[in-house]
């Protein structure tokens, strides 16, 4: 009986302070979002841009901290430019996506890395953005993330068709007199906005592990984009619970204790997963198609 | 199978104009022309080809009637209406290398995006649509296999699928950019059957292919494409030695047995 409630207690006690709450309830809320997001990052292998508007953001995060302005507004105004700029340049240039990456976000990374060397004492500060802060968490960051992040679940759910149809056939989306381009460039802004209310609870370094591996993992066991977001979700609400209170008992970073049960969770389904793991089953419709000499997915 | 054999009748259709009339289209990327004053005009109720090696401009010609590419000079009417105020006639297949087969979504949902276009930004599908694309699925023969994943499916069913997805645009006129190639002999022929049962049902159809053989046996007219229309016509008539020389260039090989000339295309 003692043992029992001496477990529970075990278990809940790090719950009952009112900074862990807080921060439990921002890493639940950016785990969501990130999930979402994240599953049309990983279905179109997006995964270097989001990690390229992390670090693109660290410029204005730099520039805000030295003007004295608001930082999530300095990285937002960092992040959606050169999101949109990654768009426009590819479009216009004929240089490849990723080359129009490369070139931007170390550009405005190198802004931020230029303005910071120029100060001095406050680094500290900085680098809560950098590696992720979630204990430190405050109201006004609660709220923020809340509202920022209702609105582009909000967005997703209602341009949903739209942004799928757009991702998976762009000429046809096109040819059916859908707002391509609109939707190529709220996708990347929409991406831009969910890693800049992530940045204080994971970090510029960590953001895109939750951008991608729950929506990763998710896809190794569902087949349908609004599936793997929910599945995505639920694997990085999972985490953050897992992760925090293992940060707690362990007294060890809250982000990178999250991101590392994140990726546990993925490799544990990847050797599992029924569908696609390496001990899992394969279906038969897969060893049909092989057999009949067909190509497989591209 | 029947076919209107193609007379003077045709010329005069009592001022019906053509379901497409392509005229002097002048139009390229990056300077380089890739179409070079192609006029052409099909009937309605038409199952025509555009037959033509790779990089002949077929692709280009269709992202043209689409909208989807500008051209520099030259028009594309579609009964008459320009394209922008007719691109609710038009169904369209893509080419299968351009389709993500990996991305997470059903065959059902595959053919609903045929719907999309029709509905317009921020309505969900309603009842006639989820109708609409049962009907195109069982066309197709595809509805035992609606839930599946679209990368599960053997490269005939794929194809199915997105000719399904066309049909669910409601086209009166259907742009199909190679849908033969890399199917065996029973899908192509299945296909074929499913064009066939489009064009009875009053359709037009421009297949884009370098299926000669396909071409020759079963479409109405057939449009032999280098940069420029060498020629267009029936396909029996047409189809030359000299036409195909001049279209395919070396990458085709004629070969004459027992009178027949059979054509290979590599
Ligand atoms: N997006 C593009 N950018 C530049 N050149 C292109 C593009 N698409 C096609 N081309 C060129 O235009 C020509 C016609 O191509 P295309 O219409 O795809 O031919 P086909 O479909 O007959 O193989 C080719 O020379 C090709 O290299
Ligand atoms: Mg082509």
């Amino acid at each position: 009986m003692s043992a029992i409630s001496d477990l529970a207690a075990y278990l809940t006690d790090p719950w009952a302070s009112e900074f862990m709450l807080r921060s439990l309830l921002a890493l639940v809320m950016v785990s969501v979002v990130c999930a979402v997001m994240g599953s049309f990052v990983v279905v179109k292998g997006m995964a270097f841009i989001g990690d390229a508007l992390a670090h693109a953001s660290f410029g204005g995060v730099a520039a805000a901290f030295v003007l004295g302005g608001n930082i999530y507004l300095g990285a937002a105004v960092a992040a959606i430019l050169t999101s949109l700029g990654i768009v426009f340049v590819s479009r216009r240039s004929g240089l490849r996506f990723d080359t129009a990456i490369g070139v931007l976000f170390v550009g405005a990374f190198a802004l931020g890395i230029l303005i910071v060397s120029r100060q001095e004492g406050y680094i500290v500060d900085l680098f809560s953005f950098v590696f992720g802060n979630v204990l430190g968490v405050g109201q006004s960051d609660l709220v923020l993330i809340a509202v920022v992040g209702a609105t582009v679940l909000v967005l997703v759910a209602v341009f949903y068709k739209e942004l799928l149809f757009t991702a998976y056939d762009p000429a046809m989306a096109a040819a059916a007199g859908l707002p391509v381009a609109a939707m190529q460039y709220g996708l990347l802004a929409l991406i831009a906005l969910t890693i800049v209310i992530s940045l204080k609870a994971v970090g510029i370094v960590l953001v895109v592990a939750m951008l991608v591996t729950p929506a990763a993992t998710a896809q190794l066991l569902v087949q349908r984009l609004h599936l793997i977001m929910a599945v995505g979700a639920g694997i990085g609400i999972l985490s953050s619970v897992v992760g925090l209170y293992l940060s707690y008992r362990a007294d060890v970073a809250a982000s990178a204790a999250v991101v590392l049960t994140a990726t546990v969770i993925f490799l544990m389904t990847f050797l599992l997963s029924p569908r696609r793991g390496i001990l899992g089953l394969r279906r038969p419709s897969i060893l049909t198609k092989a057999e009949e000499g067909y190509g497989g997915p591209r | 199978m029947a076919r209107v054999d193609a007379g003077q009748q045709d010329t005069e259709d009592g001022g019906l104009r053509p379901a497409i009339e392509v005229s002097d289209l002048w139009a390229g990327y990056n300077g380089q022309a890739a179409l070079e004053g192609v006029t052409l005009a099909i009937e309605e109720g038409c199952l025509a080809g555009l037959v033509g090696p790779n990089g002949s401009g077929k692709s280009t010609l269709l992202r043209v009637i689409l909208g989807l590419h500008r051209p520099w000079r030259g028009e594309v009417r579609l009964f008459g209406q320009k394209v922008d105020r007719a691109r609710r006639l038009l169904g369209y297949m893509p080419q299968v290398e351009l389709v993500d087969w990996a991305f997470p979504v059903s065959v059902f949902d595959v053919v609903m995006m045929g719907r999309y276009g029709r509905l317009g930004l921020l309505r969900s599908p309603i009842r006639r649509d989820r109708e609409a694309v049962w009907r195109c699925l069982e066309q197709v023969g595809m509805t035992d296999l609606a839930r599946r994943q679209i990368g599960e499916l053997s490269a005939g069913q794929q194809r199915r699928v997105l000719f399904a997805r066309t049909m669910a645009q409601e086209p009166r006129i259907l742009l199909l950019d190679e849908p033969f190639t890399g199917l065996d002999a029973t899908a192509q022929h299945d296909l074929l059957n499913l064009f066939n049962d489009v064009r009875a049902a009053g359709k037009t159809l421009l297949v884009a292919t370098h299926d000669l053989s396909c071409v020759a046996t079963a479409f109405d007219h057939a449009a032999c494409l280098n940069r420029k229309i060498i020629a267009f016509g029936e396909p029996r008539t047409i189809f030359t030695e000299q036409v195909l020389n001049a279209t395919f260039q070396t990458h085709l090989l004629l070969v004459n047995v027992e009178g027949k000339t059979y054509v290979s295309y590599q």
